[in-house]
């Protein structure tokens, strides 16, 4: 299905994630990890979650995780989104610690589970926006 | 540690007309319910010195309260527009009280409206309440309300085996005490079954399983609890009040099955020196249904883990022994989006005084009020009661 992203709610980076969606752009998706205490953490931040250290590195994920929840949306949250529905969102635990929000593609909705395991995808939406989805692993 | 425990009291309480109001505004309606109240409270604007408001999502002024001190021509010593989110709604009570008990006010308004069904188009009240997701690391992915709190849910069903049906009984329930209250919006009973065969809106939730979207306002009147004795009604007092904090972002929370409503009731209960034993109806924040059934577990009514059962016992409806929503909820009375939990207030108002009818809880003399902002994000929990001590 050939889906037109240009009217979503797309992600507009700032200083502190620009790090984050060019790794998204060039195929890999970062997270940060505390050169202090060795947290690894998403959303990208200024400081460390669990150490409040300032000293930040990062680091490319593999890509495989697991759903931690999901849910089906059946009425779409705008136009934009219509053409994909039924559609899962979903939380996705990475396999190195970090839990972010995506949606889980490729597959028949009713066949996602709670502890399924999935392996990162990126769909391209703009010239420099590329989002991170899971698909589940066979 | 006693703080504002008994300090200060309500003296008026009322709601507007709701449901479906097109003919007035939000700012109308955030006025009517301050005339009501005050009508209730036997008094004029002259005696008021505070005032709070919530903004309006549909008709929203940059600085609301102060807008509204101007429309009504008050000219107020304290005034606050509270945040957005349904919690910080019943976190204002605490800091009306403080301003109170410190001496900053004396006799507060606290009005909040608003006109979601008849102001808002379905797709700005859609857009309005996504953008509560993060801008960059949620809303892209197009989840809805409703589908933020079907991960909570499902996270809920996949941990304690809990299933659509538990949920579906806090809908019956609220349903049950919305037949018996004529301000409700929506009075015809419902079942299980009825839940269930509504249309899927996220799964696992189902359109039953949502709050309504519509027009309405309420207020109160607080003051002093020592000149409490001098208005019409029975006193409603405060006798607890606490906040929990958790995450703002559903990405974010560190668990999906118990939330701040642990911290806020926690508080609460302690500054009251009461516990959930002591609570004769609660009154609890019902966006959608699981949010009911984890508050429950959250604020000690039972188990974690164990609310599926619990909501099934019949313990939540009149007669049982914590009736929960006695007016019928967001999901049955009223939801015009932020003001929401203002019925709540209202309503435990009623029933404390004793003026409930037909859906009045035996003997109500202490109860709970929960409510949370965002996704389970923001909690305030309050105990009310109708003896100072």
């Amino acid at each position: 299905m050939n889906i037109d992203h240009s009217a979503k709610f797309i992600p507009r980076p700032t200083a502190e994630t620009q790090h984050y969606w060019d790794g998204c752009a060039e195929g890999e998706l970062r997270f940060q990890l505390c050169l202090s205490c060795g947290h690894r953490q998403l959303y990208p931040r200024l400081i460390c979650t669990q150490c409040m250290g300032r000293e930040l590195g990062w680091q490319a994920a593999s890509g495989s995780g697991e759903i931690v929840s999901f849910s089906i949306v059946r009425r779409a949250v705008s136009s934009a989104y219509a053409p994909e529905l039924p559609y899962v969102v979903a939380l996705i635990k990475l396999t190195e610690g970090p839990t972010l929000m995506s949606n889980v593609v490729d597959c028949d909705v009713a066949s996602v589970v709670v502890g399924q395991a999935v392996e990162l995808l990126f769909e391209s939406w703009t010239e420099d926006i590329s989002v991170p989805k899971f698909r589940p692993v066979d | 540690m006693t703080g504002l425990r008994g300090k200060v009291a309500i003296v008026g309480a009322a709601d507007t007309e709701l449901g479906s109001v097109p003919h007035m505004s939000a700012t109308q309606l955030c006025v009517d319910a301050a005339l009501r109240a005050m009508a209730d409270a036997g008094i004029e604007k002259k005696d008021i010195d505070g005032l709070i408001t919530c903004n309006s999502m549909a008709q929203p002024y940059m600085y609301h309260a102060e807008a509204i001190a101007e429309y009504m021509q008050i000219f107020p010593r304290y005034c606050m527009s509270a945040g957005a989110g349904g919690g910080t709604t019943f976190s204002v009570l605490h800091h009306a009280a403080s301003a109170i008990a410190t001496g900053m006010a004396d006799t507060i308004l606290i009005s909040m409206a608003d006109s979601l069904r008849s102001g808002l188009s379905r797709d700005q009240a859609m857009a309005m309440q996504s953008s509560s997701g993060h801008a960059q690391f949620e809303t892209p992915y197009g989840a809805t309300v409703p589908a933020y709190y079907g991960l909570i849910a499902q996270a809920h069903m996949a941990q304690y085996g809990t299933r659509p049906e538990h949920f579906a009984e806090i809908a019956v329930a609220c349903r049950h005490h919305a037949s018996l209250n004529p301000g409700a919006q929506m009075r015809e009973p419902i079942t299980v079954d009825d839940v269930l065969n509504s249309r899927m809106i996220a799964d696992p939730l189902h359109l039953l399983d949502c709050s309504l979207v519509s027009d309405g306002g309420a207020a109160i009147i607080m003051t002093r609890a020592e000149r409490a004795g001098d208005f019409p009604h029975q006193p409603v007092y405060l006798l607890g009040a606490g906040e929990g904090y958790g995450h703002e972002h559903i990405s974010q929370a560190h668990s999906l099955t118990t939330s701040a409503a642990v911290d806020s009731g926690r508080r609460a209960y302690e500054m009251a020196g009461l516990g959930p034993a002591d609570m004769d109806f609660a009154q609890l924040y019902d966006c959608f249904t699981p949010t009911v059934l984890i508050e429950l577990e959250d604020l000690g009514f039972c188990a974690k883990g164990e609310g599926g059962d619990f909501v099934q016992s019949g313990a939540i409806k009149l007669g049982g022994s914590i009736p929960v929503n006695t007016h019928g909820g967001l999901l049955s009375h009223c939801h015009p989006g932020n003001p929401g939990s203002m019925f709540a207030l209202t309503e435990a108002v009623t029933q404390l005084r004793h003026g409930a009818g037909a859906r009045q809880v035996a003997a109500a003399e202490v109860a709970l009020l929960h409510a949370q902002g965002g996704i389970m994000s923001s909690h305030s929990s309050l105990i009310l009661g109708r003896d100072r001590q």
